[in-house]
């Protein structure tokens, strides 16, 4: 791979996952906002009487956030997120008329969020089936004459110990063991 | 004259500045050859380091030819080549004369700022915020050399610049943080973060007779050059470091761990480090210390934690419970530079260590400001730049 297909396929990579953790923070402040203020949240979404409903979507939202962040592997979390938006839309569906452009609107910002997510799942998950990226090799950059191996323990035979970064006599191992050769 | 400028986060500019010039009997102007940017200057460029003005000369890894001399400093004249140590020394205060030249008591010239923010000053450093003295640093054509007749390193010999470069900073922290664990033969060294100062601590601890050397990181072409330098790897972005360590050392931990990450940890699959980012973010913590937190947890008890990562300003979470309790040995400090320059140079010299192996991207002086940004994201391979006015 030329340097430059490398860069763009690292620069790919990292902009995949920035948005990962970009939407893994949108997700957490979301769900904070449905538990500590259901009640404004419930009027904006035109589901008044369901506070309960969507403090419980906030405890959702706040733990794929963290799964999202706090995963190895985000591409799991992202697809629990898509699922939540999947739910989220068949519920503000049921409770909403479709023909007010105000619902619409709202519908139409949970599909482009829905859309987002899927994407950023998609990406991630090409990213994973495909391993990571081609990488500059520098296996051979060794900075030492000799294999390591061969030069293990090379400057102890004329490096001397400053006294005051030599572990103290007091922590040293007791019994007393020849730990230096 | 040219120099890189701080004008701000992420805002490192190529700009016109005035020359430096001979302020003080003992100074010395050097006219740089080579310098290198630190990833300590990523914690400058990231806005992350307090004491910082729109204007400051950065860098604090050059070398370079003397080109003007004060009258009272008879050491050096002009026509010498010269490496300069980060750290500014007058080489006679009680802490010079101890060999603790990076807490030099004389050379921080913004020293009642420095006492208020830490207790007690430390010692001026080039390029690297008003805390240390606001020196202008070395990514310029011309640099001031206070106290020159103590720290700058003679080069006689007929080595490149970038084989000497690093003794004036990355070379002699990676000793000191592999020094400071007071490596036996039996020890496991585990190192956080091979970036160039991580590469520098993997070697050194090889040479100090390390039996295992581990070395943790996400970058694949860090991980590589890990490796050809005699470590054992572990992505922490594809497994569990504290996993990983364990079974590597039969369930008891490192003997010794080093931190050579700092500040600025990117550790993304931890709660720890989602805890730090929301306290940065809202300004109640300055540093993510999730390697700190990681070494101390892992460490074998009794073992030593070296900290040659820079640390800035505060930390939450810190489990002192498990330091206390394990035993643990923590060493720190910014690096004695002039302690372990000249067996370092005779090293280089006799081919024990050759330090070019680091360098992944050479560029003009005018192009630092994009090199800052290939540095910081890692693109194109690149671990260290060096650049050439």
């Amino acid at each position: 791979m030329s340097a430059t297909a490398f860069t763009r396929t690292t620069t790919r990579h990292r902009r995949t996952r920035a948005a990962a953790r970009g939407l893994g923070w949108f997700s957490i402040g979301l769900g904070v906002a449905q538990v500590l203020m259901p009640r404004v949240v419930a009027g904006v979404a035109g589901l008044r009487g369901s506070e309960r409903f969507v403090r419980a979507c906030g405890v959702r939202e706040i733990v794929t956030g963290i799964g999202i962040l706090a995963a190895r592997r985000p591409g799991p979390w992202m697809w629990v997120r898509v699922a939540g938006d999947a739910f989220d839309f068949a519920a503000l569906g049921s409770a909403h008329n479709v023909r007010r452009p105000a619902s619409r609107a709202l519908l139409g910002a949970v599909a482009a969020v829905a859309a987002l997510d899927a994407g950023c799942a998609n990406a991630l998950d090409r990213i994973e089936r495909r391993g990571r990226p081609p990488v500059r090799d520098y296996h051979d950059r060794r900075g030492l004459p000799l294999p390591p191996v061969a030069m293990r323990g090379a400057a102890r035979k004329d490096f001397e110990m400053p006294p005051d970064m030599a572990t103290p006599a007091l922590l040293a191992p007791w019994p007393p063991v020849a730990l230096r050769p | 004259m040219k120099a890189l400028c701080w004008h701000g986060k992420k805002d490192v500019r190529y700009d016109t500045v005035p020359d430096p010039r001979i302020e003080d009997p003992r100074d010395a102007i050097v006219k740089v050859t080579s310098c290198a940017i630190c990833g300590s200057d990523l914690h400058l460029y990231d806005g992350f380091m307090m004491g910082m003005e729109s204007g400051d000369i950065l860098g604090h890894e050059f070398m370079g030819e003397v080109v003007e001399v004060g009258a009272a400093d008879h050491r050096l004249k002009v026509g010498d080549r010269v490496v300069v140590p980060f750290t500014i020394c007058c080489g006679e205060c009680e802490q010079c004369c101890r060999g603790n030249f990076s807490v030099c008591e004389r050379s921080n010239r913004n020293k009642a700022l420095a006492d208020k923010t830490f207790g007690h000053a430390t010692a001026g450093l080039f390029g690297y915020t008003h805390l240390t003295g606001g020196y202008a640093g070395g990514q310029a054509e011309y640099v001031r050399v206070p106290y020159a007749d103590v720290a700058p390193v003679t080069i006689t010999s007929g080595l490149s610049d970038d084989q000497v470069l690093f003794l004036g900073d990355i070379l002699p922290t990676g000793w000191q943080a592999a020094v400071q664990c007071d490596i036996q033969p039996t020890d496991t060294v585990a190192i956080w973060g091979a970036g160039p100062v991580g590469q520098f601590a993997i070697r050194s601890a090889v040479l100090l007779g390390a039996k295992q050397v581990i070395a943790i990181d996400r970058v694949p072409e860090r991980l590589g050059m890990a490796q050809a330098g005699g470590a054992t790897t572990i992505n922490c972005e594809d497994e569990s470091v504290v996993e990983r360590l364990n079974e590597l050392t039969g369930g008891k931990g490192p003997e010794k761990c080093i931190d050579a990450v700092g500040m600025e940890a990117h550790a993304t699959q931890s709660l720890d480090s989602l805890y730090d980012r929301a306290k940065q973010a809202i300004m109640l913590e300055t540093d993510r210390p999730h390697v700190l937190r990681e070494m101390i947890y892992v460490c074998r008890p009794a073992g030593t934690l070296s900290v040659p990562g820079v640390y800035g300003g505060l930390i939450d979470k810190l489990p002192f419970g498990a330091l206390m309790n394990k035993g643990l040995t923590l060493r720190t400090g910014q690096t004695h530079v002039n302690r372990w320059t000249a067996d370092l140079l005779r090293r280089i010299e006799e081919g024990q260590i050759d330090p070019t192996f680091v360098v992944t991207h050479v560029a003009a002086l005018k192009d630092g400001p994009e090199m800052y940004k290939t540095f910081r994201d890692k693109k194109d391979g690149c671990i260290k730049v060096v650049l050439k006015p």
